[in-house]
């Protein structure tokens, strides 16, 4: 008899491996309600994997629009117990796709490594990213998220170079390719070097490559999507989110602040089609 | 020396290594090779011995203590006098070795953080004198609190960068400029000022301080003969007490690092790192800091800003965890007291910083005998403080 190998939660659920829309938003902004609600308009607006940002108050990786989310989450009592307990509540309201838990290392070490593993299985997480650990310090952890089934997120940069190979063999889920030098937020302009950076990752990875930071008109989109498996937004579906921050944090204005925002992200992956 | 770590992955102990963004990996490993092949080349360790001897005016002296010693009545008390550094701190010594390495990896520009200004005057000084650019990060809370330090980095020809985001002060000030240096690193050098960050700055920073314990062992056995009892050094980030108790750490000498206790260590205002705080990462490395149960860093306190930083150096997370290195703690009123005590016993007017190392060898030293020595690191002078302390001494 062969055997199968088992596939994980993560790859169970996502839908395809081509021209991947994968949104970040903080848990907690503008409100823990809030955000299970945006997480389902996000699945609505096509998404195919969520990345669900668990804040933290030294965010060493991120741009201004994502620390000062990060602030307002805090300021909301989010934390890592509290942005996992999110997940059960975005499975009720009908998110299907795969969510991949984004923190720093420190919140997870002082939750303990194997005890945050379970957890995350617990709440039906399905995979993890953690932007503060390369390869070389990820031993701890990957050995928790392998046991208990969850997909340990890589990052590759555009000087990762002879690290590439190393990164994209193991890499799970989908390969996170950093599209430029620097902290996440918009960028006028896209990296000129970005086709043979992808080209070179896409030749040692077996898992979708997406690419992200920096990511933030529809013009941007169909560049990138055209040399990769995908795209990851945050800081731009961060700011499209503050728009609505009054009108999503009461209860009585939300459902109409939700269908803008659908139509905002569907203009911004989709364009006018 | 056979203390042979950190190891190959940046490691001492179960601390240090590198926590950072992928993205950081090349320019570390660009650092750590320069780094490496500098410290081979007989010329470069030549450059910057003349430099700290000839712009810096190294060796600076061992200072008997002559009043103080009589005064308590216990062991003999040197002091290791890195206030006579030019800029007033043991800090040039490392911006000097960093700037000189920038300098030899063709970087033409530099980045620096800086709490209350002292590191950021050091790297914008060996900026100048190098013909460097420099950028350094700053908090906004203590460009208000520092502003005559701001004035001397802008005098130098430094650029004062403002930084407004988390708490306005050092550790937001090194996100900061770790986040500009991510986006800038093919042009940029960070110089980064202490024994803190990814590998291989903890080692660096220590190799560029450990001048302060060599030169400190070799004027001791001058005049005493062998080596000191007891060595006492304040510890922040920790790397003038590093600089002091490296050549000292496979000797039969007691070594004590004091931490800064704020207004008392069962407060809240503290930043007694290693005393009070819990395993974690700060800027890249493992090592304790001072966090909440959701591991959200916490703003430490204490009247010095040169202690006031959440986290420590690796090494001493380690030094402390195998017992090899004493860390006790001093309030802010003890380390006042302390300043005054050495002043007018010496005339010597210590930083705050340095006068927590003073305040607890001062502790000490009365239970100690006559035939026993210590030696205190006077890390840098006063003159930095005399706004805070004149407005204690008139409050109080």
């Amino acid at each position: 008899m062969t055997q199968m190998v088992e596939q994980t939660r993560f790859q169970k659920r996502l839908k395809r491996e081509k021209d991947l829309f994968i949104p970040f938003i903080m848990g907690g902004d503008p409100t823990p309600e809030a955000t299970v609600e945006i997480a389902y308009t996000m699945q609505q607006s096509g998404a195919d994997v969520l990345e669900l940002g668990v804040p933290y108050s030294d965010p060493l990786a991120d741009g201004p629009t994502i620390q000062e989310a990060a602030g307002r989450a805090l300021a909301q009592g989010m934390n890592l117990t509290e942005a996992m307990k999110l997940v059960p509540k975005m499975r009720e309201r009908g998110v299907t796709i795969p969510v991949v838990l984004f923190t720093y290392y420190n919140p997870v070490l002082r939750y303990g490594l194997e005890a945050f593993a379970k957890a995350m299985e617990e709440n039906d997480v399905d995979g993890l990213l953690i932007p503060d650990i390369p390869l070389e310090e990820s031993e701890d952890i990957r050995g928790f998220t392998e046991q208990y089934g969850v997909e340990l997120i890589s990052l590759v940069a555009p000087n990762s170079e002879e690290r590439i190979k190393r990164i994209a063999e193991q890499a799970k889920g989908f390969l996170y390719c950093v599209s430029s030098l620097g902290v996440t937020g918009e960028r006028k302009d896209m990296n000129p070097d970005i086709a043979s950076f992808l080209e070179k990752v896409k030749q040692y990875s077996q898992v979708p490559v997406a690419v992200g930071f920096g990511i933030s008109s529809y013009e941007q989109v169909k560049l990138v999507q055209g040399h990769s498996d995908g795209v990851i937004i945050g800081s731009k579906i961060i700011k499209l989110i503050d728009a609505h921050r009054e009108a999503l944090s009461n209860e009585g204005t939300r459902a109409g602040a939700l269908q803008e925002l659908q139509s905002e992200v569907e203009q911004l992956v989709k364009g006018n089609e | 020396m056979s203390v042979v770590y950190p190891d190959n992955r940046g490691r001492y102990g179960d601390y240090g290594g590198q926590f950072v963004p992928e993205t950081l990996m090349a320019p570390l490993k660009e650092i750590q090779d320069a780094l490496d092949e500098a410290m081979k080349d007989e010329s470069f360790q030549e450059e910057y011995r003349n430099e700290l001897e000839h712009y810096s005016g190294r060796p600076t002296a061992l200072t008997y203590a002559d009043q103080l010693t009589k005064t308590l009545g216990g062991a003999q008390i040197y002091l290791k006098r890195e206030d006579l550094n030019h800029t007033g701190a043991h800090k040039l010594n490392n911006a000097i070795g960093q700037a000189l390495l920038a300098k030899r990896m063709g970087k033409k520009k530099i980045i620096a953080e800086t709490g209350a200004g002292q590191h950021g005057v050091a790297s914008a000084t060996v900026a100048a004198k190098l013909g460097l650019e420099c950028k350094v990060f700053m908090g906004e809370k203590d460009i208000e609190r520092q502003q005559l330090n701001v004035f001397r980095m802008q005098l130098l020809g430094a650029e004062v960068i403002s930084v407004s985001s988390g708490d306005k002060t050092l550790k937001d000030a090194t996100n900061e400029a770790i986040r500009y240096w991510v986006a800038h690193c093919d042009d940029h050098y960070y110089l980064i000022g202490s024994v803190v960050g990814p590998h291989p700055y903890p080692k660096m920073v220590r190799d560029f301080q450990r001048v302060i314990g060599d030169e400190t062992k070799r004027q001791f056995k001058e005049k005493e003969g062998g080596l000191p009892d007891r060595i006492y050094a304040c510890v922040g980030g920790g790397s003038n007490a590093i600089g002091m108790f490296y050549p000292f750490l496979e000797d039969d000498v007691e070594l004590v690092g004091v931490e800064a206790a704020g207004k008392g260590i069962d407060t809240p205002d503290h930043a007694a790192t290693l005393l009070n705080g819990t395993q974690g990462i700060i800027h890249g490395s493992m090592t304790y800091l001072i966090q909440d149960d959701h591991g959200q860093i916490v703003e430490p306190y204490s009247i010095s800003a040169g202690l006031d930083y959440p986290g420590i150096g690796p090494e001493h997370a380690y030094l402390h965890s195998s017992g090899r290195v004493r860390y006790e703690s001093i309030t802010d009123a003890e380390a006042l007291e302390a300043v005054k005590t050495l002043s007018q016993a010496e005339g010597i007017i210590p930083a705050i910083e340095s006068a927590h190392a003073i305040a607890q060898a001062v502790k000490e030293a009365k239970q100690m005998d006559p035939s026993e020595t210590i030696v205190i690191n006077v890390s840098g002078r006063g003159d930095k403080d005399m706004n805070t302390i004149m407005e204690q001494f008139q409050e109080g």
